[in-house]
């Protein structure tokens, strides 16, 4: 969440689609609902189906599974063609007045650069126009055709009204009626919030879902404001800090692109990560990479990184390939893996087509399952009937299983969905021998680490090397490894302006990211939790529920990452001249010397309206990128592209281009793209979610969550139901090309038909939380039928919106 | 006066004098004849935090035991945390239940093995399992790290053991995790998190 979760209450419009947060996230939801009552906030809603969300709604309209950037392009016109953006702001804060390389085209679907056979876009015309110094050419008059304007308005000319009905389904009213809700936010002092979920990221386009609607918010300006942003509403209680601690093969702790094969020296791989600012003046934050990156260096490898040997960054791995999970079952399937280790994470249920998952696990030599519960996973080579037909005397996998503690039984931090940090404290042990992650994770790496002082092994540097200077070597407490996250003072740390100052003492905790240095002197294991355990102690354990800001603000509980801000991008609640742009909701303002208020700023504190410096600092041009240049490796603009399983004959958008049904750039796998059905066979689009009384594969253990919710069905619409002679009660069959399951239907009128380019689209629901072990009745895995493919930029799987056939079993 | 709830607790179940039970619309007589301790009253209260979705609930647990080094604390229950400045003391029908998870029959006590071929699971040491572990990794990692790539540049990575990090754990155990794998040299790693 750029925003958090008590800030929700400050919204005058709350747009809940691609999620379902009054049943996925109930205690969050409140503060809609405290929205919806105290400021008179409207609530509307976009789904496939009627939820518990869209119940309290003030308005619903419903959508086809996989048609998000029909939609939010159509809201991108609308707000184009009536002029209702907030001029001033897109103008100063956004790159709308940037000039873009004359070779860029958009032509029949596919961006200019595209490879078919790789299926990889060369994003060279993709760039901005440079001037002499290295600065972007700009067009303040926003009427170059190559300025980023009129390049997006162009783009979403074709997202008429009419358009987006024949794609989305949604009624044309309805549409019209939520662009004319949203567009009233466009005023300097109404705001909107987005809460979405998986909804939008479980799709081959899911990352440009999620930028369309950050498009909108920039062209609203509502991005800083309090009762604003852009909020994920994310899954586990720690799946933000577990995202932050870059357990992914692509990055380091706090987001550091991780190098590979083509970064040969440290020199090499500091400068591709260390931008030069774009535009005058700007901040270009990431500047600072070498102090992130060397001080995690020295975190991990502590006296053994010097100066000298570039800081040991010749032990780092570098990556040849991607290396995500479905790459991963990939590999596995292939035989190209030979151990795997599942850390509180239970692949067979959560990841695509569990086939291929089983088989993958099945050539292994040795699988280690670590997790409080007896997982699916850990029995994928157990027959378990229809639910799990299994040979074990086949499976040569050594399958080990290791009891961990849970939430109750360990020390530690947990960062939710806002940033915000929060200590937790051991309630009691676990039951028999379970030992916590840290405890394992160190138990294993001490053993694995005396093998190889005894009789050395492939490169044995960095396994003897890496710093462990935990008290008890075994069992590290979480306080010291939280104190290392934060990182410490190695040399005295002074104060750049003035040398005889000194900011942090050798050995003292730092109080924040700006004291870290590229030169060794100090470490931080993630420079962005840098703070949350300063001199003052474990800032995280603050438990000051006080809001003397009234915004809901609560400065003092917890620690927020990044430097205890709540609101990121903040200075952009002010105008040029550092007035809030809604005085009733102030986040920060420029007082006459600095910059404070609500919150800790997002800026410079000293740095004067009159500078010109921008309020998006990680970017080196100071502002939000309307049209991405790089990061986005399937088109600087989002497009509409079908699921690589659709209803329909192809894209309504390209309708000549079979190219472009799907997204150019998302990753197939040989024998998967066989697999992709075709509607004359499946033709229901099915959706996957998930219900209040369960979460994921988790409380089907839980006899309480069981008892409430005992047994899978699956939800079908009427007007389906009558076609296929299926009553409310019987059990169906629901087939894609990779599975089936039975479960029990249920007919419902919260998923309708909906009129699609001249066709009749029914949807199948499909709830998630069953399998073959815990205390529920036993049912299928849901991943069973979903298909093996992934967004094109962060490769989560495409499980909202596949095909499947349903019958009377 | 300050009081805490579980302090409250505690004096109100042993019995303030009788002036403020009168207070509270009780005849003493009959109400300090019926009273027994509230199981709360006996309890300590740990602040923990939901560990399903990403509201991340501020929970209260309940347990038997004051956490000496020779007790054993057992949970009887679980509440919101009214202090939690998101849930404000809230639980949803998931985190209704925690307590059924913590004591759910499918939590593992033991660690295990299932060798190769066999159909059942075998009990074993933390000892044995963590060498037998580590024996793998090591033969695995000797035989597969990459020092060097096709055009001689230095790589140091192994790729045929991977590893899937959860997300419901903490930030120390991800970040330790994470500096192990790496120090080992592993790139085939991901996270519940991508999904």
């Amino acid at each position: 969440m750029t925003n958090h979760w008590v800030d929700i209450k400050n919204a005058d419009l709350i747009l809940v689609m691609g999620g379902n947060a009054a049943e996925a996230h109930p205690c969050g939801f409140k503060w809609v609902v405290e929205a919806k009552a105290s400021r008179k906030a409207k609530l509307v809603v976009v789904d496939p189906r009627f939820t518990r969300s869209a119940a309290v709604s003030d308005f619903y309209a419903p959508i086809r599974a996989g048609s998000d950037i029909a939609f939010l392009g159509g809201v991108i016109r609308y707000l184009l063609a009536n002029d209702k953006i907030h001029h001033e702001y897109v103008k100063a804060f956004t790159n709308a007045a940037f000039l873009i390389n004359e070779g860029f085209q958009f032509e029949d679907g596919l961006f200019s650069g595209y490879d078919a056979a790789k299926r990889k876009y060369d994003t060279a015309t993709w760039q901005y126009q440079l001037d002499g110094q290295g600065f972007v050419k700009i067009d303040e008059t926003l009427q170059s055709p190559n300025c980023v304007f009129q390049i997006m308005k162009r783009h979403y000319a074709r997202y008429t009204p009419e358009v987006v009905s024949r794609v989305a389904g949604t009624p044309r009213a309805d549409f019209l009626k939520i662009c004319e809700m949203i567009a009233e936010t466009a005023a300097p002092n109404r705001t909107m919030t987005i809460c979405y979920a998986l909804g939008w990221t479980q799709h081959t386009v899911g990352s440009q879902n999620i930028r369309t609607m950050a498009m909108i918010q920039l062209l609203l300006g509502n991005m800083g404001m309090a009762g604003g942003g852009v909020n994920a509403l994310r899954g586990h209680a720690n799946v933000q800090g577990i995202t932050d601690q870059c357990l992914y093969s692509e990055v380091l702790p706090g987001y550091l692109s991780a190098p590979a094969d083509a970064d040969k020296t440290r020199a090499e791989y500091l400068a591709k990560r260390t931008p030069k600012p774009l535009r005058p003046n700007q901040m270009n934050f990431p500047q600072n990479f070498p102090k992130w990156h060397t001080s995690l260096m020295k975190a991990w490898y502590g006296n053994a990184a010097t100066a000298e040997n570039g800081f040991c960054y010749d032990w780092l791995p570098k990556k040849d390939a991607a290396y995500d999970v479905l790459a991963l079952f990939e590999r596995m399937h292939q035989g190209k893996m030979n151990g795997f280790v599942c850390q509180g994470f239970n692949p067979l249920a959560s990841v695509s087509h569990k086939a291929k998952v089983t088989a993958g696990l099945a050539k292994l030599k040795y699988l280690v399952v670590i997790d409080p519960l007896a997982t699916e996973t850990a029995e994928f080579w157990k027959d378990y009937g229809e639910f799990n037909p299994a040979d074990p005397a086949a499976i040569q996998t050594e399958v080990f299983r290791l009891p961990s503690t849970c939430f109750a039984e360990q020390d530690g931090s947990f960062t939710n969905s806002g940033r915000v940090i929060q200590w937790h404290w051991k309630a009691a042990d676990g039951p028999g021998e379970a030992m916590s992650d840290v405890d394992i994770v160190a138990g294993l790496f001490a053993r694995l680490r005396a093998l190889y002082a005894k009789d050395g092994g492939a490169f044995p540097d960095p396994v003897l090397g890496l710093a462990w200077p935990y008290r008890i070597p075994q069992r590290p407490h979480p306080e010291e490894i939280a104190m290392e996250i934060n990182g410490k003072a190695l040399a005295d740390v002074t104060d750049p302006k003035d040398p005889t100052k000194v900011l942090a003492k050798a050995g003292e905790q730092l109080a924040g990211f700006a004291q870290l240095r590229d030169d060794g002197s100090t470490a931080s294991g993630n420079w962005i939790y840098c703070g949350m355990w300063s001199q003052a102690g474990n800032l995280t354990a603050r438990r000051d529920p006080a809001d003397l800001t009234g915004l809901g603000q609560t400065l003092n509980w917890g620690f927020a990452w990044p430097a205890n801000r709540r609101i990121l991008y903040n200075r952009a609640s002010c105008d040029l001249a550092g007035k809030p742009w809604d005085p009733s909701r102030t986040v920060i303002k420029w007082d006459g010397a600095k910059w404070g208020g609500n919150d800790i700023p997002d800026m410079r504190p000293d740095a004067k309206p009159e500078e010109g410096v921008m309020p998006f600092i990680m970017n080196p041009e100071g502002v939000a990128r309307l049209f991405a240049p790089e990061r986005m490796v399937d088109g600087p603009l989002p497009e509409h592209y079908e699921p690589f399983e659709t209803p329909l004959d192809g894209n309504p958008m390209h309708p000549n281009n079979p190219k472009a049904v799907s997204n150019p750039a998302a990753r197939v796998y040989p024998g998967d793209l066989e697999s992709f059905a075709k509607a004359k066979d499946f033709p229901y689009v099915a959706t996957t979610y998930r219900l209040v009384e369960h979460f994921h594969f988790w409380t089907k253990h839980s006899l309480l969550n069981a008892i409430t919710q005992p047994q899978q069905f699956v939800e079908i619409g009427e007007e389906l139901a009558r076609e296929k002679g299926i009553a409310n009660g019987d059990r169906v069959r629901v087939r894609s090309t990779r599975g089936q399951l039975t479960a029990v239907a249920v007919v419902t009128k919260r998923l309708r038909a909906l009129e699609v380019d001249g066709r009749k689209i029914h949807t199948v629901g499909m709830p998630i939380h069953w399998g073959f072990r815990g205390a529920t009745h036993p049912g299928y895995i849901t991943n069973t039928l979903t298909p093996f493919v992934g967004d094109a930029n962060s490769q989560t799987p495409e499980f909202k919106a596949f095909l499947v056939n349903i019958e009377k079993a | 006066m300050n009081v805490t709830r579980r302090q409250f607790l505690k004096v109100t179940a042993a019995g303030l004098g009788s002036s403020s039970l009168a207070m509270l619309g009780f005849s003493p007589q009959p109400a300090l004849a019926e009273i027994r301790n509230f199981k709360l009253a006996r309890t300590t209260e740990t602040r923990n935090t939901c560990p399903y979705c990403s509201v991340s609930c501020g929970v209260l647990i309940y347990s038997l035991g004051d956490k000496s080094k020779n007790a054993r604390a057992e949970i009887i229950h679980i509440e919101g945390d009214p202090d939690n400045p998101v849930n404000r003391g809230t639980l949803c029908p998931k985190g209704a239940g925690l307590l059924d998870m913590i004591h759910s029959a499918s939590r593992l006590k033991h660690p295990e093995v299932r060798e190769a071929g066999s159909s059942e699971w075998k009990r074993i040491t933390w000892d044995d399992a963590f060498i037998r572990i580590a024996k793998h990794l090591k033969a695995d990692r000797d035989a597969h790290f990459i020092k060097t790539n096709a055009d001689g540049a230095t790589v140091n990575r192994w790729n045929t053991t991977g590893f899937l990090a959860s997300s419901a754990a903490s930030n120390e155990a991800g970040y330790l995790t994470h500096k192990v794998l790496r120090g080992l040299g592993v790139v085939t790693l991901d996270t519940q998190a991508r999904i």
